[in-house]
């Protein structure tokens, strides 16, 4: 695939040392209009993710057919095993024992869910990620830390590098740096 | 410490991390026990010791394989001896991990987030511990495979789903892959925060491979924290489900001591109660070794003693139903089963049991003691002994003296059984210093969180 004419740099990143400033700043990102944005901090920040409006995420309902999948199967592959692949008469008992076939259905609809969690969580997310041009910015590592980050990408339609740079500026923030590819 | 400003996050009460903090050195205090600091020689006395423990655990079990399951004590009428009271044991010990990482989520106990990441840890080692047991019980645990797992085999036998012993299969090993994963996804913001700090290149790549190029944007928080949600919103009704469905290994039998209703809420009380006796066992060491008192405070010390006061009240109500229903079921063969447990032959294991598990947690009402580390370590201790003896008490006393006095005989562990049972405790010990020698003990990003700095006004303010 040839790649699409891309802009010479990944976008600008700006610093921030509180997680006050980070969501003032977040607010008045969105505010001026831009939609490709990220932030980065240290912890999870609901007030965060409010103030760029990341709000729906679709994994609940990827939780919920996870966890239908696996109990259907569950009981599917009991109902296969004792009524089909190795029927033991026991006593007289239906072979289609339903009430026994529970407590396992119960498991694998918690598995998939489960399953349907974690997997989802990281599709959704594109990880593993081996590489991202974020961590091109030295003082980045430190959004593992004690730092919070706001990246406007170049490919934003109102992105414009100089207005976009003094834009951030403007924000208070303790650094603006250049994100490279 | 009333004047200091972390308080104000809850007056009246202890702070959940003490001292002066904030990102920064919350960050550095708990990686650094894994990056920087110099490995005390204490870990290194600690896991030859523990390690060779768990290479006693694999000669044990290389003998059993080569001569059989008769190098046990177990026979008829007691088929079922250490194997299955040590796979009960650690099973329950690990609920606690799950209790607090789960439940006390749900429930917004901010104070479990210093301890949630070791004793899910704790989880993960007892149940692994706890599998050895039903799989080398088997005799030839290399044809389990198919005793165990439903899949097709050139001799198409399938396993049976009336027992509850094949729900227990189900249960375990989805409780076991569910804790694995509720752990890693636990671990992934914190795998980043190594791969920033750690200076050794080649640590750095392997923390980084680990941490699969997690960034901490605010989308991937925002489904991660869905995911987390929703996995301790699973992991809930798991974890009750596992131990229930331990006790209808039990239940299900007809034997005196065993075909009891009130076995499930038991003992998932039980496992509860033992599993907070094991994380004060090990957090007691674990904070004074790292001197990590600021995060793993007095207060949660106080209030796991209190989570243990309560389930050990639920237990002796369970010990107290079982005598009940005994007496006022008028059936001869019950009443038979308790007094011979009271006063047969295990009688000095049911006292001992009733000692460790009704009397001595009931210290716990007082608060001196409660708050008096150094007693909390041998109350746990205490606890842990008791809740061993619990089972054994369940699964001996109920087999060895069954309808037929022609058939009665007696139970004893042998040297193998013994050796088994504290190998595994070496096992369990080895995996634990691993785990706090290369990763962070205590979650890092969810301190931040708990941190004054992180409390935020209404946003747009």
């Amino acid at each position: 695939m040839k790649a699409p004419v891309r802009p010479p740099i990944h976008g600008l990143m700006a610093e921030f040392s509180t997680p006050q400033d980070v969501v003032a700043a977040a607010h008045k990102v969105h505010e001026a209009g831009y939609r490709k944005v990220d932030a980065y901090s240290p912890y999870p920040m609901e007030a965060l993710s409010e103030a760029l409006d990341f709000h729906h995420s679709p994994l609940p309902k990827l939780v919920l057919a996870g966890g239908i999948l696996g109990g259907l199967g569950g009981y599917a592959l009991q109902y296969y095993t004792s009524v089909i692949a190795y029927p033991l008469n026991i006593g007289g008992r239906p072979l289609h024992s339903w009430v026994s076939f529970i407590p396992p259905t119960f498991e694998t609809t918690i598995l998939g869910a489960a399953l349907a969690a974690v997997f989802g969580m990281l599709a959704l997310n594109g990880l593993p990620e081996p590489y991202h041009p974020v961590f091109n910015v030295p003082s980045f590592a430190l959004a593992s830390r004690d730092r919070f980050f706001i990246c406007i990408e170049a490919t934003d339609p109102k992105y414009d590098h100089d207005e976009t740079w003094r834009f951030l500026v403007g924000l208070g923030a303790r650094a603006v740096s250049e994100v490279e590819h | 410490m009333a004047d200091e400003p972390h308080s104000q996050l809850l007056p009246a009460q202890a702070p959940i991390v003490g001292g002066r903090h904030d990102f920064a050195t919350v960050t550095d205090k708990i990686s650094s026990v894994v990056l920087t600091q110099k490995t005390p020689r204490g870990w290194f006395v600690a896991v030859a010791f523990s390690a060779s423990l768990m290479l006693m655990l694999f000669f044990s079990l290389a003998v059993l394989v080569t001569k059989g399951v008769g190098i046990w004590g177990i026979n008829i009428p007691v088929a079922w001896g250490f194997d299955i009271i040590n796979f009960v044991w650690w099973i329950g010990i690990g609920h606690a991990g799950t209790l607090i990482s789960a439940i006390l989520l749900l429930l917004r106990q901010e104070w479990r987030t210093s301890i949630n990441r070791f004793a899910e840890a704790m989880t993960l080692f007892a149940v692994s511990c706890a599998a050895i047991y039903p799989l080398f019980h088997t005799g030839r645990p290399w044809l389990a495979a198919y005793w165990l797992m439903p899949y097709p085999n050139t001799m198409g036998i399938w396993p049976q789903f009336r027992s509850p012993l094949i729900w227990d299969v189900f249960a375990v090993s989805t409780y076991a892959t569910v804790s694995a994963l509720f752990w890693f996804v636990g671990l992934i913001p914190d795998l980043a925060t190594l791969r920033d700090r750690a200076r050794n290149p080649l640590l750095a790549r392997a923390y980084g491979i680990l941490a699969m190029g997690w960034r901490g944007s605010a989308r991937h928080w925002h489904n991660y924290e869905t995911a987390y949600l929703l996995l301790a919103g699973l992991a809930t009704p798991l974890v009750i489900s596992v131990h229930t469905v331990v006790s209808w290994d039990f239940a299900v039998a007809l034997l005196p001591g065993w075909h009891a209703t009130i076995f499930p809420p038991y003992f998932v009380a039980g496992a509860i109660y033992a599993g907070f006796a094991m994380v004060l066992t090990l957090a007691i060491p674990l904070r004074k070794a790292y001197g990590l008192e600021d995060f793993i405070t007095l207060r949660h010390l106080e209030n796991m003693a209190k989570v243990m006061l309560a389930t050990g009240l639920i237990v002796a109500y369970g010990y107290t139903m079982e005598a009940f229903m005994a007496w006022y079921s008028a059936n001869p063969l019950e009443t038979f089963m308790i007094w011979n447990r009271m006063t047969g032959p295990y009688a000095s294991m049911y006292w001992a049991l009733i000692f460790c598990n009704v009397v001595a947690p009931n210290t716990l009402w007082v608060k001196n003691l409660r708050t008096n580390v150094p007693y909390l370590f041998f109350i746990s201790l205490v606890v842990s002994v008791g809740m061993w003896l619990e089972r054994y008490v369940i699964i001996v006393t109920s087999l060895h003296r069954d309808f037929l006095p022609s058939s009665w005989g007696m139970f004893q562990g042998t040297v193998w059984d013994w050796s088994t049972y504290i190998g595994t405790i070496g096992l369990f010990l080895t995996l634990l210093f691993l785990f706090l020698r290369f990763l962070p003990a205590i979650s890092i990003f969810e301190m931040r969180t708990l941190l004054p700095g992180a409390e935020m006004k209404e946003p747009g303010q």
